[in-house]
């Protein structure tokens, strides 16, 4: 987790107002994030997720207009003193609708256009679209038009684009949306892969823990434009168990059985997170 | 359900004559698709799209929701009464006069579901509903279908959540490249291996838990936590009952 690896993402009583809505967006948000950590950031619609991750890549304030207080670093810089095209080859933003980032006319222009505006050399460019191409599982659709592909495998392309820049964060802001499961979870596999072989900082909005839970070391929970819980999965989810199925939050399955036969004093271990570690405890129980 | 790219949605634009078969027939309340308008079938199966931002464009949501009952012919007092009804079911009243645009991804979507379920069809198709959706808003959602499902009109949902569907528990049917390869109840189709690797599905994580205690006895097609509580509170206790003789 954060410290030895040094801060990549600072934020200091960070708030955030819409121009034209009455309450804020973001209030008093205070988070360090470390380079390589891979972060769960969720919390009820509208609790400020999306606005927190357009922070960092500086679409706010840059595009979406409103009052902006605090202090947002990323890699060290002020957030408030870069363009958005600076930022944004540190940090790479894969939509919720991937129709909103494709544009061009096949799915291997899509991915070279960011490259090609860095000013690289042909062979760079080519070296970072295949390899991006390849990571995100795009390859055989490289000749085909992003339009005509399915919302699954333009999240894809969506997330080759953004390799190609080489980012040092990724925010994925709920990419397995339009994802059959198996693809979800393949997607979240590769995002893994791409932090653990390139310490790349991962940052997943998602509401559902079932499929993050696994890869992400740590969980934020937002309400309300604050920050409510901050902490590993295990043990928030162990702690908070009630006060985030208030929230509304998705909670993993095994998570919600387990908390139910707790209630009932049939159990008495800490919540489990995913199904093999439910398994592994019934089993035991259950053979005495 | 079914893979991406399966045909999901391409047989779901089928059924408001969006897309008209090449081959074979297919009708609505026994009208041939080909032979009737949108507009015509539109007012018996309403479509909510999976991109809400495809449908949007009204300047509040109010004006979003009242939109097709106006088309529609709907007297004023009517189309006031049914928007108001259907933005406070779907918890959208205190956005009645704000932008659809400034609202979040998940509460667009919920914008979109409104402005269909306003001229109440008798047919609701809805691609991916669960999309953006936090756990609150997919129990109210799927209250919100039961009782119209209740009331006689029939839902079709196209979704690839699992622990959605595990929890509704209708009738499936499973889509691979095109083909439909297997229906019936959600139970049966989520804790079938074969079928769940067929359709580049995950099983909801009762059935996984619940196919890796099989050696304890228990049934396979446990998909919802609230039969998987029943099940291992009996056996527990029978432990506990056990355990606490045996000392």
């Amino acid at each position: 987790m954060a410290g030895t690896q040094g801060e990549i993402i600072a934020a200091r009583g960070l708030g955030f107002q819409y121009a034209g809505s009455a309450s804020k967006a973001l209030d008093d948000i205070s988070i360090v994030i470390g380079q390589g950590e891979f972060v769960l950031l969720t919390g009820p619609s509208g609790c400020g997720k999306t606005t927190l991750c357009r922070c960092l890549n500086g679409l706010i304030p840059n595009f979406h207009p409103g009052e902006i207080s605090g202090e947002l670093l990323v890699d060290g810089v002020s957030v408030a003193a870069e363009t958005t095209s600076e930022l944004s080859r540190k940090v790479g933003y894969v939509f919720q609708n991937p129709e909103n980032q494709l544009f061009a006319l096949t799915v291997e222009k899509d991915v070279a256009f960011g490259p090609e505006n860095l000013g690289l050399t042909r062979e760079e460019i080519r070296g970072r679209v295949d390899w991006a191409m390849e990571a995100a599982g795009t390859v055989a659709l490289k000749d085909l038009a992003p339009y005509e592909l399915s919302g699954g495998q333009q999240q894809r392309v969506a997330l080759a684009g953004v390799l190609a820049m080489k980012p040092s964060v990724i925010v994925l802001d709920e990419p397995t949306s339009f994802l059959d499961p198996r693809t979800a979870e393949e997607i979240m596999g590769a995002v893994d892969d791409l932090r653990r072989e390139n310490g790349i900082t991962v940052i997943v909005v998602e509401h559902r823990l079932d499929l993050v839970g696994r890869y992400a070391e740590r969980i934020v929970v937002m309400d309300h434009g604050r920050i409510v819980a901050d902490g590993k999965v295990e043990d928030v989810l162990d702690a908070e168990f009630d006060r985030l199925s208030g929230l509304g939050i998705g909670l993993p399955k095994v998570s919600l059985l387990w908390s139910l036969l707790k209630r009932d004093g049939l159990v008495s271990e800490r919540l489990p997170t995913h199904v093999e570690s439910a398994v592994k405890m019934l089993s035991q129980r259950l053979s005495n | 359900m079914g893979e991406n790219g399966a045909g999901k949605t391409t047989l779901a634009k089928q059924l408001n004559g969006l897309l008209r078969p090449t081959l074979g027939r297919v009708t609505v309340d026994g009208d041939d698709t080909t032979k009737k308008s949108v507009a015509q079938l539109s007012r018996k199966v309403g479509i909510v799209f999976q991109n809400p931002d495809h449908l949007l464009f009204s300047e509040t949501v109010r004006d979003e929701v009242g939109f097709a009952l106006k088309n529609f012919g709907f007297e004023l007092g009517v189309i006031v009464k049914q928007v108001e009804r259907t933005l406070e079911a779907l918890d959208l009243a205190h956005y009645a006069d704000t932008s659809p645009f400034l609202l979040s991804g998940g509460e667009r979507k919920r914008v979109a579901l409104a402005a269909v379920l306003a001229w109440e069809p008798d047919y609701l198709i809805l691609d991916e509903p669960t999309i953006g959706q936090d756990y609150q808003q997919k129990e109210r959602l799927r209250n919100f279908i039961l009782q119209l499902n209740s009331q006689g009109k029939a839902v079709v949902m196209v979704t690839h959540d699992v622990e959605f569907v595990a929890e509704c528990n209708p009738k499936v049917v499973l889509m691979s490249k095109g083909r439909i390869v297997a229906q019936g109840q959600a139970d049966e189709i989520l804790s079938d291996d074969g079928l769940i690797e067929k359709a580049s599905l995950v099983k909801p994580q009762m059935a996984k838990l619940f196919s890796q205690l099989g050696g304890f006895g228990f049934p396979r097609d446990v998909v919802d936590v609230h039969r998987a509580k029943m099940l291992l509170e009996e056996k527990l206790s029978e432990v506990k009952v056990r355990v606490a003789q045996g000392s």
